[in-house]
């Protein structure tokens, strides 16, 4: 347990405590970018079809994530042309790392 | 043969099968900082009360060579015994034979002295030392573990399980200790977990030590999943001790009564409770000033330390006390405070112990994290167990006690029988500045100086809301009560409840929200 006190907001009550080191380590909510996508389980990247400034159609195979060994299939959500590749082939990726960023077209 | 002979033999036999695994094996095993099953029971229970039974049994496994192979007492020591004088079940894992490992005949060994202890009316305490399932034996150790996980089931809230981890319990096994009422660690000694760090690392490349995935420390701060933290077996043995002398052999009896003893600090709330709603203290300084020899043993300290629970005496008679912690996290309710609570909450009323609550909590913890992790139904688990309990239940509002939280912390309006409140106790919908942004926001936001209104809405919410006799008007508390009659007033009413009886609906069993 932590021993130093901080406040905490409740109903706009300010009240003097210490926090736990869960609470301290919680993750920050942020709005889910629809562009991004992330590992859904961690793996490793077993092939790439796409490149940066590649064109996709909705449902193509873009990569393929092999984790508990199955492949998973990562594809283009919808019409897509990729805006940037965060890995290559043989990657090692842990669970929510990003792993491409997509515009829609 | 003679009768001497007979004996002689006899003697043989019991001695190599009471050897264990063998002198090398016993040597490795406290080279590890363990000691073996047998010292475990020995340190555990009454001097020379400890009789043990199926010393003979065998497997009857033959593939693998396992037919040339003998494993005394097939890796397991089952028997009865007491402590202090009350009788328990035991099991031991002895991990010198085959690394403990789990096959029929030991499993059968379990579940003989589980069944045992269920027809008996008496504890059953679990000490698991083992590798995991016998694999030589396949399929039938898998039948073991399943037979065991039903009868755990089975007597749940029966009677009362312990389950002490000295050694590795891992993958199916421990589902046995998840389903028992408490889960002993001891530091560097336990470690459980479904998969381990070496498939952890094949199948999803992640590096984990034995210890930061599934050690003590992970399991009573983190996960959750352990009751009691011990830096070593002797000093897990006495917590063990201590916990059985506070709950009933079985769910028909009372906890054993003691003589009844002041408490050895006498309760100045002056010196332990600031005014300031918005100030922490340590609620178990209250605790320790009102029960009996101002003994009180926490269960879970370390895990959602923003609630408090565990058992102490109020004129010599086991209860079960909840306390919102104001020392941590304010004291709110989130997930993991309620799952404590609730899981305690059902222990109690399970084996007839009395609820003491005390209350002093500014709701439940706000933040998408609490909502996306299911605050709704984990804190619906509070709600529930405490309506559901039918044992006495006596609630003191300590400070306090605004919107969702006041109702939850065992409120009239979820059964209560009775509900105190110090002079101090705030029970409002919620805190004053909160109320008064509400209430005067369009006096506030039009006003020439907003944060001169507001500081004056406040203030006069405060005077009129933040105080117990609104609730005392409504008979929603029963008595406002001077704080050195606390005690008093909670033995009183421990007593007249004695014979409480409430009468529910017949159903099978109700639906909690898991």
């Amino acid at each position: 347990m932590n021993t130093e006190t901080q406040n905490m907001n409740v109903d706009d009550t300010l009240y003097e405590t210490t926090f736990t080191k869960k609470f301290l380590q919680r993750k920050p909510y942020e709005k889910a970018d629809p562009g991004k996508m992330h590992a859904h389980i961690p793996g490793i990247i077993k092939k790439i079809f796409v490149y940066e400034g590649k064109r996709a159609k909705k449902g193509e195979n873009m990569m393929i994530l092999e984790a508990m060994k199955m492949e998973n299939t990562i594809c283009a959500p919808a019409d897509i042309v990729v805006k940037k590749l965060y890995i290559k082939e043989g990657d090692i990726v842990v669970k929510n790392q990003i792993l491409i960023e997509v515009d829609f077209i | 043969m003679s009768i001497k002979q007979k004996l002689v033999d006899f003697f043989s036999k019991k001695e190599k099968i009471q050897g264990g695994g063998g002198t090398k094996a016993v040597e490795k095993q406290n080279a590890m900082g363990k000691m073996t099953a047998r010292e475990r029971i020995k340190a555990l229970l009454d001097p020379g009360s400890f009789h043990e039974y199926d010393l003979f049994v065998e497997h009857k496994c033959n593939d693998f060579d396992m037919d040339k192979k003998q494993l005394p007492a097939d890796g397991v020591i089952t028997g009865t015994g007491t402590i202090y004088g009350s009788p328990v079940g035991i099991f031991a894992q002895d991990f010198t034979v085959a690394g403990g490992s789990l096959g029929l005949a030991h499993a059968r060994k379990i579940t003989k002295i589980m069944d045992h202890t269920v027809k008996l009316g008496i504890p059953l305490i679990g000490i698991n030392d083992s590798g995991g399932a016998r694999i030589q034996e396949g399929v039938n150790s898998l039948a073991g573990y399943g037979e065991i996980f039903y009868r755990n089931t089975l007597a749940s809230g029966v009677i009362p399980q312990l389950s002490v981890i000295l050694g590795p319990c891992a993958g199916g096994a421990v589902y046995s200790p998840a389903l028992t009422d408490f889960v002993f660690v001891v530091d560097k000694i336990s470690k459980m977990f479904i998969t381990g760090p070496e498939v952890i690392k094949t199948v999803l490349r992640e590096e984990v030590s034995m210890e930061d995935l599934g050690g003590a420390k992970v399991h009573t701060e983190i996960s959750g999943n352990a009751h009691f933290f011990a830096n070593s077996e002797a000093e897990c043995f006495e917590q063990i001790k201590r916990l059985i002398t506070f709950i009933p052999w079985n769910n028909a009896k009372k906890a054993k009564s003691f003589p009844a003893k002041p408490p050895k600090t006498t309760l100045n709330i002056e010196q332990i409770v600031p005014a300031d709603a918005r100030k922490p203290y340590d609620v178990r300084d209250i605790i320790k000033s009102v029960c009996d020899d101002s003994d009180f043993l926490e269960i879970q300290e370390k895990f959602a330390a923003n609630i408090v629970i565990g058992f102490a005496r109020l004129n010599g008679e086991t209860v079960g006390i909840v306390a919102n912690q104001p020392l941590v996290m304010a004291g709110v309710l989130d997930v993991d405070s309620s799952d404590k609570a609730a899981r305690f909450i059902r222990f109690c009323d399970a084996f007839n112990i009395p609820l003491v609550t005390l209350v002093d909590l500014p709701g439940y913890l706000p933040g998408v994290d609490q909502e996306h992790a299911g605050v709704i139904r984990h804190g619906a688990k509070i709600l529930y167990s405490y309506s559901e309990a039918t044992v006495p239940k006596i609630t003191l509002i300590l400070r306090k006690a605004y919107g969702g939280g006041y109702i939850a912390m065992c409120s009239r309006h979820l059964g209560a029988d009775f509900v105190f409140a110090w002079p101090t106790a705030e029970i409002a919908v919620m805190g004053p500045e909160g109320a008064a942004n509400i209430i005067f926001r369009n006096e506030i936001s039009s006003a020439k100086d907003p944060d001169e209104v507001r500081k004056l809405k406040v203030q006069e919410y405060t005077e009129k809301f933040a105080n117990p006799y609104i609730a005392a008007a409504n008979g929603h508390i029963d008595a406002v009560i001077n704080p050195v009659e606390t005690r008093d007033y909670l033995i009183h009413a421990l007593n007249i409840s004695e014979n409480k009886k409430e009468l529910r609906a017949t159903k099978k069993h109700g639906i909690p929200p898991f």
